[in-house]
């Protein structure tokens, strides 16, 4: 996860899909395009993420963010590209084929159930049922209460596996929808806005979390607007422009400072030249996003 | 959710653990323990109104009789209101089973086989009323509201308007298994109890239920999760349809007579029943039980006014008023509890 710089620029001859059972790059997209009504979302859009990673998604709004991870989820389909995970190809993915892969979403706030107990919250689309169907209900209680407790922190004697949604805070659906990510033994957890709507200490929770992703040889990919939340955890920082990838480097070749340059740079520009340090890198870079454009 | 399970209380010894053991037990039946106090509270003013009715066991078995022939749609009905729909085509869907019925018990004389055609003529029709709102996108309430008048003109030209003599019928066992009256209980109130008990575990206890709730609550979320919502949705209109062939069977093998007609009259009562039994019209939220004490309470009303000794032009009055009243009932108690 520290030679992604060159990777900007060759990707496509560089590492590509061993026959590796486990292989480092857990995901990979190659050349994604995806249009929704003659709107061009996303254009030839090369986007990797490896084992034990945290790669920072930065872009404005229309950037192509949320339809990025959309397609990663399986909710969208791509128009082109491919679409690799550990290194198998995967065609015509769906939201369930995703989650088996070990996909995982923390939504802002959308993916909850308001009217609904906490217990279907986390089970929801995969309930403990037997081959007739039948829950077991009891059990999906009683691992929701536990996970209440380790996980979640959420002591209160008010909230039982039981309680709806509507009674929890900001802090606690945020807390919910990780829990429901982690129970399930993500391999990758991708956190769209997760910070939105949060309290200060809720944040810091938060981003505490996912260094706990990290740790534990997991992969996240964290989408923010606030690139401070973004620069203080993630490994790598892949910046979306217009549906193209203006920039993808390691956090480490750039300060906080630089980055908020190289964000208003692509805000003005539409791309990024890296001139300040690596001259050499700036050729490769600009190829890519010339060859794009063409 | 149903009354049958109780929540345990946080473990705790102050006085403010009990009380809020006891908001907790409130936020969770709210709508369960009202319908059932408002019940109560019906069932003894008839019992004061009129003693002489409601004191002997005619009545009840009368009750018996008739409120399952609604009850029962109510019932699957409440899961398709649960998931956000809606399936006004259902009195219909029983005249037009009972057109399968006739046909196949004429050519074949076997009762049994009658009943398997009606049941496959309702699911039939659910499936159709699945298809057209998934597959094309139209509001359940508009399609169904279509199909309820298909369905019937169908029912119409098929049977060419005229009735159908089923008297043959009787002393067939199948006939007895459907309203037959072993030890004096009818057969009817029987399939009535055993489809709740159906309804409760699909919504409550198996994965059907489980993203109807999810489906009704937020769409959005369930498309995230991937849930099969289409495949739910339609699975519910199917189940709609053939417990309305069901209850349409019923109805006419009592009375040994088939008339095209069957079945109107009886979408507002079993409308009723699903939301005084607390079923929200939004979706998301419902209770099976509700819907069974819903169904008694609605089909007590009209005998308990008449009983009373008013006449019967109060019916529609009080019944109305009642209605109104159990549905505010719900939506202050669940303003109370549930935030």
């Amino acid at each position: 996860m520290t030679t992604q710089r060159a990777a900007t620029g060759d990707a496509p001859a560089g590492e590509g899909p061993g026959p590796r059972q486990r292989s480092l790059r857990c995901l990979e997209m190659k050349g994604v395009y995806k249009s929704f009504g003659g709107v061009q979302v996303l254009q030839d859009v090369d986007f990797h993420l490896d084992r034990g990673e945290v790669v920072g998604l930065l872009g404005d709004n229309g950037a192509g963010k949320s339809t990025l991870i959309k397609i990663i989820t399986g909710y969208h389909q791509p128009d082109q590209g491919r679409l690799l995970f550990d290194g198998q190809e995967v065609h015509d993915l769906t939201v369930p084929r995703a989650r088996e892969l070990g996909v995982e979403t923390v939504y802002q706030e959308r993916a909850l159930a308001e009217l609904q107990p906490l217990w279907r919250n986390i089970f929801v689309g995969r309930y403990i049922s037997n081959r007739l169907g039948l829950m077991d209900v009891g059990q999906m209680r009683r691992i929701t209460e536990r996970l209440m407790s380790e996980e979640m922190g959420f002591t209160s004697a008010v909230l039982t596996p039981d309680t709806t949604v509507t009674g929890l805070s900001g802090g606690e659906r945020q807390g919910l929808a990780i829990v429901r990510a982690l129970h399930f033994e993500a391999e990758m957890i991708i956190l769209d806005e997760p910070t939105m709507g949060l309290s200060l200490k809720e944040t810091e929770k938060l981003l505490k979390f996912v260094d706990g992703i990290r740790d534990k040889g997991k992969s996240a990919v964290f989408i923010d607007h606030n690139f401070f939340h973004v620069y203080s955890v993630a490994d790598r920082i892949v910046v979306l422009d217009r549906g193209m990838v203006a920039a993808d480097f390691p956090k480490e070749q750039h300060t906080l400072n630089e980055l908020m340059d190289i964000m208003r740079e692509i805000a003005s520009t539409g791309h990024f030249e890296p001139d300040r340090s690596k001259a050499a890198a700036s050729d490769e870079a600009a190829n890519v996003i010339h060859g794009v454009a063409e | 959710m149903t009354a049958a399970e109780t929540s345990v209380p946080p473990p705790s010894t102050r006085d403010q653990a009990t009380r809020s053991a006891l908001s907790d037990f409130m936020r969770k039946w709210a709508s369960q323990v009202g319908i059932t106090v408002a019940f109560v509270l019906l069932w003894v003013l008839f019992m004061i109104m009129a003693p002489n009715t409601f004191g002997t066991d005619l009545i009840y078995k009368s009750f018996g009789q008739t409120i399952p022939y609604f009850g029962i749609i109510a019932m699957m009905l409440t899961m398709v209101i649960v998931a956000g729909d809606i399936d006004l085509s259902f009195p219909s869907v029983m005249a037009l089973g009972m057109v399968g019925f006739v046909w196949v018990w004429d050519a074949t004389d076997i009762v049994l086989l009658g009943v398997i055609a009606a049941i496959g003529v309702g699911a039939a029709a659910g499936l159709f009323n699945g298809l057209v709102i998934t597959m094309i996108g139209l509001p359940s309430l508009v399609v169904t509201i279509g199909t309820q008048f298909l369905f019937r003109g169908l029912t119409l030209v098929l049977v060419a308007g005229s009735s159908t003599v089923l008297a043959a019928t009787r002393g067939d066992p199948v006939r007895e298994l459907l309203v037959g009256k072993p030890f004096g209980l009818p057969m009817e109130f029987l399939w009535f109890v055993g489809i709740t008990v159906l309804a409760w575990v699909l919504l409550n206890r198996h994965r059907l239920g489980g993203n109807t709730y999810v489906i009704g609550d937020n769409t959005q979320t369930a498309r995230l999760m991937g849930i099969p919502i289409r495949r739910t949705r339609i699975i519910l209109f199917v189940l709609t349809g053939m417990a309305a062939a069901l209850a349409g069977m019923m109805m006419s093998l009592q009375v040994v007579n088939f008339y095209p007609n069957l079945g109107s009259g009886l979408l507002l009562p079993a409308l009723a029943a699903v939301f005084v039994g607390g079923t929200s019209v939004f979706g998301g939220r419902g209770s099976v039980y509700g819907t069974f004490i819903g169904a008694l309470m609605i089909g007590a009303i009209p005998a308990g006014i008449v009983a009373s000794g008013l006449t019967d032009f109060w019916t529609g009055a009080i019944y109305g008023a009642i209605i109104l009243i159990a549905i505010s009932i719900h939506a202050v108690l669940q303003r109370r509890f549930q935030r």
